[in-house]
C-alpha cells in the first residue's frame, strides 16, 4: 500500500476535493465567518437607518430586504455552519476517531453551501429585489405578494436544508460508530452529546421546512392554495408548519453552544463539570420540549384558549432544564480555581447574557403578557440575547479556546480580552435598550419610528456599530495568530483542559487517531 | 428644544438610566402618560392584569437573576487562581440537583395561575355592546361599525404624516407616524368587540393602551375586545410585517363619552347619505381632477409613485391601461389584478372617488387622454354593464 502518512494535496484541489474533517471544518468556519460579516453589514445598514427618526439612507422596500437577508444569512449562513465546522474539527478528535464516518458526503455538504448563498445574495440585484418578507417568510406576503426572487429563495432553502441533513447524518453516524474503545455514551464530552442531539433535531425538522417552501412553490407557480383562504387553504397553516421547524431550529442553534461552554468553563475553573448526567438529560429534555411548543410564536393568530394554555404551559416547562444547565455551570465555577483568559470571558459573557435572554423568554411564554410583547422590539432584544450573546459568544469562545490546538500558535491574549470587553459593552448597548422601546410599544421590522423611541434607538445603533467594529479586531487577531502567532507545541494548551483532543500533538496533525486511543 | 435637550441628557446618562429604569420600572408606569421604558397598564382592566402579570414575572426573574449572578460573582472573586485557591473536586450532588429541578417547577406553577386567569378573562368575548369590523389593507385600516341602527358606517384610516416629514424636509410633528386622517371612535365604559381580518396579507392590530393585539388574517375573522375606562386618544401600529409600508399604517382610537359618540355616529351617517347623493351627479374635469389627486395621493401613491412613475406597482405615466380603453382601466381599478399586489379598489373607494381617480390617472402625468369617468360609469361597470 505504500506510505499512508501523507499531508494534504497542494493548491486549490486540496480544498475542492478534500475529505479531511479538519480541512472541511476549516472551510465551514471561514465560510460562516464571511457570512457573519455579510449579515453583519446588513445589520449595520439597518441600524444606520434607524439611527434617527425619518428615512435618511434607504427606502422602506430595501429596508425589508435588509432585515430579511440579515436574518436568513445569520441563521442559516453564519451560526449553523459555524457549529457544523466546529463539529467537523472537534468531534473526531474528541471521540478518538480518525475522521468523520462519511467523508465524501462531508465534502459535498460543505461545497453546496457557497453557491446557495451566492444565489440568495444575488437576488439583491434582480428585478423586484431580494426577498422582503422577513426571515420567517409568512404567507401570503411570501407567496402571492412576494417579489419574483422568492423562487430563488425557495431553491436556496432546499439546498441548505439538504446540506444540513447530510451534515447531521454524518455526525450521527460518526458519534454512533466511531467512538474509541471505552468511550461509552456517558463518557462523551458534552459538546459531542449536544451535537448528537442537535443532529437528530436537524434530521427531524429540516424536511418540514422543505415541505413548507415546497408548498409555497406550488402556491406560487402551480396554482395550489395551501396558504390562500381564497382557494380553501389557510395562511396560518404556514405558520404552524414553519414554527414546527422554527422552534427546534432555535435549539439547533443553542445546544451546540451549550456544549462549547460546558467544555470551556471546567477547563478554566480547573474543576470537572458539575452534574454531567443531568446536563445530558437536560439537553435531551429541551430537545423533546422543543417539538411541542411551536405555537408560542403564534399566540396572537387567534388560537382557541385550550391551545394557548397548552403551549403556554409547555413553553414555561423549558425553564426547568434550562435552569438546571445554568445552575450546573455556576456550580462548576464554585470553589474552582479560576483564571479568565479570553475563552473563559466569552463563556461567562454567554452565561450572564444567555440567562437574561432566558428570563425574557420566560416572560414571553406567558400568553396574556405576550399579547403586549408579541412582534415588538422586546422580542428582537430577547432573541438577540439568545442568538448573539448565546450562540455567537460561545462560538467566539470556541475559536479562542481551540485555535492554538488547530494552528499550533497562540493568539494575542490582550487583544482577545479587549475584543471581549468591546463586544460585551457594544452588545449590551445595542440590545438592552431594545427591551425598553419594545415594552413602550415599538413594533419590530419598521424602517422608521415615532419620536418617543428616538433616544434608545440612537443608543442601540451606536452599540451595534461598536459590536460590529469589534469583530474586525477578532478577524485581525485570528489572521495574525495563523500567520505570526507565538508558536506553541504544548499538547495541553490550557492547564485545566480535559479530553482526547488535548492528548494529540499541537498543532493537530493532518491525520489524528489513525489507531484509536484506549479510553479507560 | 425640549426634545433635543432631553435626548442629550438621556444619551449621556444612557447606561445609568438603563439600570435605574429597570429598577424603578414599577414607579414609571403609574404615570398616566405611557412610559418610554416599560409596558403600559393602559386604560382597561385587562391591560392592568397584563401589566401586573408582567411586573410579577419581571421581579421573579430579577430576584432569581440576582441570586444566580450573586453566587457567580462571589465565585469569580473568591475562587480565583490568583488568590492561590486549590480547586475542589466535587462534580455532583443528587440532593442539590433534585432541589433545583423541583423548586423552579413550583415557581412556574405560581406564575401559571395568574397567567391562566388573565388569559381566560381575555377570551371572554360575551356581551359586547358594539361590534367593529377591522380590516387590514396594504397599508391602511378599514373600520366598519356593524350593529348600529340605520346606515352602516365604514371608512378607511390612512397615515396622515406627510412625506415631507418622513423625508426630513419638514420638522416632525408631535405624533409623527402615529396620526391618521380618520380615527376609530368608540364610547368609553363600553365593551367593544373587534372582528379583525385582512384583505391581502397578514397584518396585526395593536393598541398597547387598550391591551389589544390580534392578527388580521386574510380569509379568517379573529375576535378581540376592549373596555376602556378613560377617555382619550390611544395610538398603535400594525405589528405584523405586511410589506413595504408596514411601518406606516398606524392606528388611532378616540375613546369619547357616550354622548359624543352618538353625535359622531350620526354625523358619519349623514356623510354617508351625502356621498350617496354625489353618486348621482355629473362632475366637470376640474372637479374630477382635484378630487382625483386627493384620492390618488391616499390610495395609489404608495405603490405607483407621486408622479405616476411606478415603484412596487407599474408606472401610471404612459401606461397602456391609463392611456388605453376606459373599460379596461375601470376593470383594473375596481377588481384589481389577480395574483399581484394590485388590489381590488372597488370595495375601498366609493364610486365618486373611483370615478375621480380614474379620470385623474387618465389626464395627469402627461397622459392627457382628455376623457372622463363619471360615478354612474363606475356603478354600471360594477353591475357588469
Amino acid at each position: 500500500m505504500g506510505d499512508h502518512h501523507h499531508g494534504p494535496a497542494k493548491g486549490l484541489s486540496r480544498w475542492l476535493f478534500t475529505t479531511n474533517h479538519k480541512d472541511i471544518g476549516t472551510m465551514y468556519l471561514w465560510f460562516s465567518f464571511s457570512m457573519f460579516i455579510l449579515g453583519g453589514a446588513f445589520a449595520m445598514i439597518i441600524r444606520a437607518e434607524l439611527f434617527q427618526p425619518g428615512m435618511q439612507l434607504i427606502e422602506p422596500a430595501f429596508f425589508n430586504q435588509m432585515t430579511t437577508l440579515h436574518g436568513l444569512i445569520m441563521v442559516f449562513g453564519a451560526i449553523m455552519p459555524s457549529f457544523v465546522g466546529l463539529a467537523n474539527w472537534m468531534i473526531p478528535m474528541m471521540i478518538g476517531a480518525p475522521d468523520m464516518a462519511l467523508p465524501r458526503m462531508n465534502n459535498w455538504s460543505f461545497w453546496i453551501l457557497p453557491p446557495t448563498f451566492l444565489l440568495l445574495a444575488s437576488t439583491l440585484f434582480v428585478d423586484g429585489g431580494a426577498p422582503a418578507f422577513g426571515w420567517t417568510f409568512y404567507a401570503p406576503l411570501s407567496t402571492t405578494y412576494a417579489p419574483p426572487s422568492v423562487t430563488f429563495f425557495i431553491f436556496s432553502v432546499h439546498i441548505l436544508g439538504l446540506s444540513s441533513i447530510m451534515g447531521s447524518i454524518n455526525i450521527i453516524a460518526t458519534v454512533m460508530n466511531m467512538r474509541a474503545p471505552g468511550m461509552t455514551y456517558m463518557k462523551m464530552p458534552l459538546f459531542v452529546w449536544t451535537w448528537l442531539i442537535t443532529a437528530f433535531l436537524l434530521v427531524a425538522v429540516m424536511p418540514v421546512l422543505a415541505g413548507a417552501v415546497t408548498m409555497m412553490l406550488m402556491d406560487i407557480h402551480f396554482g395550489t392554495s395551501f396558504f390562500s383562504a381564497a382557494g380553501g387553504g389557510d395562511p396560518v397553516l404556514f405558520q404552524h408548519v414553519f414554527w414546527f421547524f422554527g422552534h427546534p431550529e432555535v435549539y439547533i442553534i443553542i445546544l451546540p453552544a451549550f456544549g462549547v461552554v460546558s467544555q470551556i468553563i471546567p477547563a478554566f475553573a480547573r474543576k470537572p463539570l458539575f452534574g454531567y448526567d443531568s446536563m445530558v438529560y437536560a439537553t435531551a429534555s429541551i430537545a423533546f420540549l422543543s417539538f411541542i411548543v411551536w405555537a408560542h410564536h403564534m399566540y396572537t393568530v387567534g388560537m382557541p384558549v385550550a391551545g394557548e394554555l397548552f403551549f403556554m404551559y409547555a413553553t414555561m416547562l423549558i425553564a426547568v432544564p434550562t435552569g438546571v444547565k445554568v445552575f450546573n455551570w455556576v456550580s462548576t465555577m464554585w470553589r474552582g480555581s479560576m483564571t479568565f483568559e479570553t475563552p473563559m470571558l466569552f463563556s461567562m459573557g454567554f452565561l450572564i447574557l444567555f440567562t437574561i435572554g432566558g428570563f425574557t423568554g420566560l416572560m414571553l411564554s406567558i400568553a396574556p403578557a405576550d399579547f403586549q410583547y408579541h412582534d415588538s422590539y422586546f422580542v428582537v432584544a430577547h432573541f438577540h440575547y439568545v442568538m448573539v450573546a448565546g450562540a455567537v459568544f460561545s462560538m467566539t469562545a470556541a475559536v479562542y479556546y481551540w485555535l492554538p490546538k488547530w494552528c499550533g500558535k497562540m493568539y494575542n491574549e490582550n487583544m482577545g480580552k479587549t475584543h471581549f470587553w468591546i463586544s460585551f459593552i457594544g452588545f449590551n448597548l445595542a440590545f438592552f435598550p431594545q427591551h425598553f422601546v419594545g415594552l413602550a410599544g415599538m413594533p419590530r421590522r419598521i424602517p422608521d419610528y415615532a419620536l418617543q423611541f428616538a433616544d434608545f434607538n440612537m443608543m442601540s445603533s451606536i452599540g451595534a456599530f461598536i459590536y460590529g467594529a469589534s469583530q474586525i479586531m477578532f478577524l485581525y487577531n485570528v489572521i495574525a495568530t495563523i500567520v505570526a502567532g507565538t508558536p506553541t507545541s504544548e499538547e495541553k494548551v490550557w492547564e485545566g483542559a480535559e479530553g482526547l483532543e488535548w492528548s494529540i500533538p499541537t498543532p493537530a496533525p493532518y491525520h489524528t487517531f489513525e489507531t484509536p486511543p484506549q479510553v479507560k | 428644544m425640549c426634545f433635543e435637550a432631553k435626548r442629550l441628557y438621556q444619551l449621556a446618562l444612557g447606561p445609568v438610566l438603563m439600570l435605574m429604569s429597570m429598577i424603578s420600572a414599577g414607579a414609571w408606569a403609574d404615570d398616566a402618560e405611557a412610559s418610554t421604558v416599560n409596558m403600559t397598564a393602559g386604560v382597561t382592566s385587562v391591560g392592568q392584569s397584563i401589566y401586573d402579570l408582567h411586573m410579577i414575572i419581571l421581579w421573579i426573574c430579577v430576584i432569581i437573576g440576582l441570586l444566580v449572578f450573586g453566587v457567580m460573582f462571589y465565585s469569580i472573586y473568591y475562587h480565583r487562581k490568583s488568590r492561590g485557591v486549590t480547586p475542589a473536586t466535587f462534580h455532583e450532588s443528587t440532593t442539590v440537583e433534585i432541589a433545583w429541578t423541583v423548586v423552579p417547577f413550583f415557581i412556574l406553577i405560581a406564575m401559571a395561575v395568574p397567567a391562566t386567569t388573565t388569559l381566560l378573562e381575555i377570551y371572554d368575548f360575551e356581551d359586547a355592546e358594539l361590534d367593529i369590523m377591522v380590516t387590514g389593507y396594504q397599508w391602511k385600516w378599514k373600520y366598519e361599525y356593524l350593529d348600529e341602527n340605520g346606515e352602516n358606517v365604514a371608512f378607511f384610516s390612512n397615515l396622515r404624516t406627510p412625506q415631507s416629514e418622513i423625508y426630513n424636509t419638514e420638522a416632525k410633528g408631535e405624533h409623527y407616524l402615529l396620526e391618521v386622517d380618520e380615527p376609530v371612535v368608540i364610547p368609553v365604559n363600553t365593551k367593544v368587540r373587534f372582528l379583525v381580518t385582512a384583505n391581502d396579507v397578514i397584518h396585526s392590530w395593536w393598541v398597547p393602551e387598550l391591551a389589544v393585539k390580534k392578527d388580521a388574517i386574510p380569509g379568517f375573522i379573529n375576535e378581540t375586545w376592549t373596555l376602556p375606562t378613560k377617555e382619550g386618544v390611544y395610538r398603535g401600529q400594525c405589528a405584523e410585517l405586511c410589506g413595504k409600508d408596514h411601518g406606516f399604517m398606524p392606528i388611532v382610537v378616540n375613546v369619547v363619552s357616550k354622548e359624543e359618540y352618538s353625535e359622531w355616529l350620526s354625523a358619519k351617517q349623514k356623510d354617508a347619505a351625502q356621498t350617496k347623493e354625489l353618486m348621482a351627479q355629473t362632475f366637470s374635469l376640474e372637479e374630477q381632477m382635484s378630487r382625483g389627486k386627493g384620492v390618488y395621493d391616499r390610495s395609489c401613491l404608495a405603490c405607483h409613485g407621486a408622479n405616476g412613475e411606478g415603484g412596487v406597482g407599474l408606472p401610471i405615466a404612459g401606461s397602456p391601461v391609463a392611456t388605453g380603453e376606459v373599460g379596461t382601466h375601470l376593470e383594473v381599478g375596481i377588481n384589481g389584478v389577480a395574483g399581484t399586489a394590485m388590489q381590488a379598489f372597488g370595495g375601498q373607494l366609493n364610486d365618486v372617488d373611483m370615478a375621480a381617480v380614474i379620470t385623474y390617472q387618465r389626464n395627469a402625468f402627461g397622459n392627457n387622454m382628455g376623457d372622463m369617468v363619471q360615478p354612474i360609469d363606475v356603478f354600471n361597470h360594477k353591475k357588469g354593464q
